[in-house]
């Protein structure tokens, strides 16, 4: 797998930590999602994710409940584009 | 518990001589920072509540005395930024810009921080000087997380003030910090965050094509950000403003730079980034927080689940243990007297005199009495349900169910405190930001059946069914949701289509709550429900009362007896005389008015009734009568509740009506099946 192929936020599991690559679906959302911390090359943990029905995950200190429709419009990062190394910064300091 | 501002003691420091100039203060910040506790600190009951000119959202505002100095405080809605996407964040920069406070306190999170300073980002844009308060600092310490205020305030070139609200520190620090910014003892000069490199040019070049234009106290840079932000508005405005050749112009270069709105974004948390470098530190890596710990639970979907219901019916325990009693005394105690003294007082004036005021207007004020202590009790545990942070684990728990009928989880609240009275849920609607979905909410909560409902219920089905009432009443129950699903489905389907909502909400931190502010909260909301809504009901029960006792001597000869003679062409197709119309009419004050208008109209009552009912009514007609029942007139004081919430009448007509139909339709299917299956079919 191609480390650095977004993923969609809503198909990813408890405890996945990645950086946000883009937020699709328009700008209404878009900029609803900035204003909550949640911006493209922000630092995000999945928090729970069952699968079905909304999703939490944090990003700046914030946990945000998402719809599962919502959440696929968020594409992640696996790990930061800019870091080849194997290790990801620590995401749980969000 | 007092009800007077509490005494906030000075900052140290010297003291100053106390300027006479009150200073208007816009309390601004994002949801969940406290600023509820800071407001009702500050200025207690003395709190108005009111509306924005022109909008359905609360506006609360109040004055406040600190250090001998007069404040006049606006709390304006809770919003994350101030783009026009709410009518929350629309009202907020609207005030801004037109009322012009002279200095706005902006309370922020300081477990979050960063994505609190994109409200402060948006707010130096505008041109009142902000002073900003950190909030709950103690809570973020055990977050691990630290942060130094004086940092802080040198990055940002304006004052920060650490607080701990819900134990009442720096409160009147952070005020007297905003008095002298407004007064210009204290320098200010903030630094503001700039656009990206990569639209700079853009930018200015919008900026030089709406300087002319903008009205007097709009800010032509913040016009050219909101325009290359997508911001409707604004774009909108512009669109007017503009001479046509800048619009088309500011129009070409608005398509052609479409991705502007992330870059905007970025820019901002860039500049965050650098402000809270210095000033926040953690040096508590990877501790599983309260918060992260008690989700497991609150947000599991089983778990939280049965933690959810639990909560309910510790809610609906405490209403009907504590309330219950306490509305039963001031019916038999309070409401009674002031009946006997009114009715002692009128023994001289004419029959209808007494009558319209002992039974027509008191009856109706003691309505409105009798409601208190339910609200009060609901209101209790609402607020305490918000200000521990619960309240929205609620709503995340139960999105999955309420999505399937197009409904936002944060519609099952209040739906929910429908079951035990249809007001304090129309009411708590408010919990919803968006108003589509709010008024959605509100126009399926009255379907929801209320303990008074389920009283009648309770009451009348052994009346009519007396083989086997459980079951009647079960079915009658699960239809009536049934009804609630399906009118939920088409109303979303066809009158909120193009409003589906997205499902983005922040799960705060949890917090102790503060008793206070709980108190202030159900105290304001339990006050104006009173104002609002007790002209309506007195009224409508003086108005019924009338048509009731007029012209002639018994409820057969009136106006409302020849009013359901006239409708029983209608009534006919549900299998309802006149007499059952009438009935159904008279419950429109209270529910239970159904069963007492039942003994009088067919005059009989207690055992007598059951016997004389089952004569006389059919089990087809009979089952009509309490589907129609449990569907049509929601009680005066919802439909009240309705109109204060909507501040519309065409969306409390749009109720009614929505009740109306639904009530005659299901009305009538029943008693088609039911007649048609057969005497054998439902009877006794």
């Amino acid at each position: 797998m191609n480390p650095n192929q977004a993923l969609l936020l809503s198909e990813l599991p408890d405890g996945f930590q990645g950086v946000v690559a883009r937020v699709t679906g328009g700008r209404d959302l878009a900029a609803r999602l900035a204003a909550m911390g949640l911006t493209a090359g922000t630092e995000i943990v999945v928090l729970q994710n069952r699968g079905f029905g909304p999703m939490l995950a944090r990003v700046r200190d914030t946990r945000i409940a998402l719809g599962r429709s919502q959440a696929g419009l968020v594409t992640v990062y696996e790990r930061h584009p800019a870091d080849d190394s194997a290790t990801l910064r620590s995401a749980s300091s969000g | 518990m007092n009800a007077t501002p509490q005494t906030i003691p000075p900052p140290s420091g010297p003291p100053r001589p106390a300027k006479s100039r009150r200073l208007v203060v816009g309390l601004a910040g994002q949801p969940n920072v406290g600023k509820s506790t800071v407001f009702s600190i500050l200025t207690g009951l003395t709190a108005e509540v009111g509306n924005w000119p022109g909008r359905t959202v609360e506006r609360r505002e109040g004055s406040a005395r600190v250090g001998g100095r007069e404040f006049h405080i606006v709390d304006l809605p809770g919003t994350y930024s101030l783009t026009s996407n709410s009518e929350e964040e629309r009202i907020a920069r609207e005030f801004i810009l037109a009322e012009r406070p002279d200095v706005i306190v902006m309370l922020a999170d300081a477990a979050a921080l960063e994505r609190n300073l994109y409200l402060l980002a948006e707010l130096l844009l505008l041109p009142i000087p902000v002073v900003l308060g950190v909030n709950m600092v103690d809570v973020a310490e055990r977050e691990g997380v630290e942060f130094d205020a004086h940092v802080l305030e040198a990055a940002l070139g304006l004052p920060v003030v650490p607080m701990v609200a819900s134990r009442n520190q720096g409160v009147a620090e952070v005020l007297a910090a905003a008095a002298a910014v407004a007064d210009g003892e204290q320098s200010y000069a903030p630094e503001r965050p700039e656009i990206a490199a990569s639209h700079r040019e853009v930018y200015e070049e919008v900026v030089g094509l709406v300087r002319d234009s903008v009205p007097e106290g709009v800010p032509p840079a913040w016009a050219a950000l909101k325009l290359l932000e997508g911001d409707r508005e604004v774009t909108d405005r512009a669109s007017r403003w503009l001479p046509p050749e800048a619009w088309q112009r500011v129009h070409g270069l608005l398509h052609e730079h479409e991705d502007a709105v992330l870059d905007v974004a970025s820019a901002r948390y860039e500049w965050i980034g650098r402000m809270v470098r210095a000033a926040v530190r953690r040096p508590r890596l990877g501790q599983v927080s309260f918060t992260d710990r008690f989700d497991r639970i609150a947000t599991h979907p089983a778990w939280g689940l049965a933690l959810l219901l639990a909560v309910f019916g510790g809610v609906f325990w405490l209403t009907f243990s504590v309330a219950g009693p306490i509305q039963e005394w001031l019916e038999d105690s309070i409401v009674a007297m002031a009946a006997d003294a009114l009715s002692g007082a009128l023994a001289g004036a004419p029959e209808w005199v007494s009558g319209l005021l002992v039974d027509g207007m008191l009856a109706g004020a003691g309505i409105v009495v009798t409601f208190v202590p339910i609200l009060f009790v609901f209101f209790l545990a609402l607020g305490f349900l918000e200000d521990t942070g619960y309240q929205s684990r609620m709503a995340y728990v139960m999105d999955r169910f309420m999505h399937r009928i197009g409904l936002h989880g944060k519609s099952f609240l209040p739906l929910f405190l429908g079951f035990g009275c249809n007001v304090p849920a129309v009411m708590g609607s408010r919990v919803i930001e968006s108003r589509p979905a709010r008024l959605l909410t509100i126009m399926l909560t009255p379907f929801v059946p209320c303990s008074a409902r389920l009283l009648v219920l309770a009451f009348l089905v052994p009346l009519f069914f007396p083989a086997y009432p459980a079951l009647v009443a079960w079915s009658l129950v699960v239809g009536n949701l049934l009804v609630l699903v399906l009118i939920a489905l088409l109303l979303d389907r066809f009158a909120f289509r193009r409003e589906r909502l997205a499902f983005v909400m922040e799960m705060p931190l949890y917090h102790v709550p503060n008793p206070r502010t709980i108190m202030v909260f159900a105290l304001t909301n339990v006050w104006t429900f009173v104002k609002r809504a007790a002209t309506i009901i007195v009224v409508v029960s003086m108005v019924i009362w009338l048509l009731v006792s007029y012209p002639g001597e018994h409820v057969n000869d009136s106006y409302l007896a020849m009013f359901g003679q006239t409708m029983e062409p209608i009534g006919a197709l549900m299998g309802l005389d006149w007499r059952l119309i009438v009935a159904t009419l008279s419950a429109f004050v209270a529910k239970e008015n159904a069963i007492a208008a039942l003994g009088i109209i067919f005059g009989a009552d207690g055992e007598g009734l059951g016997a004389t009912l089952s004569a006389m009514v059919s089990p087809a007609s009979a089952l009509a009568f309490l589907v129609v029942n449990m569907l049509f007139v929601p009680c005066v004081a919802t439909v009240a509740a309705v109109k204060q919430e909507t501040r519309s009448w065409g969306w409390t007509g749009a109720s009614a009506g929505l009740m109306l139909a639904s009530a005659l339709l299901v009305g009538t299917l029943v008693y088609q099946v039911a007649a048609w299956l057969g005497p054998g079919g439902a009877s006794a």
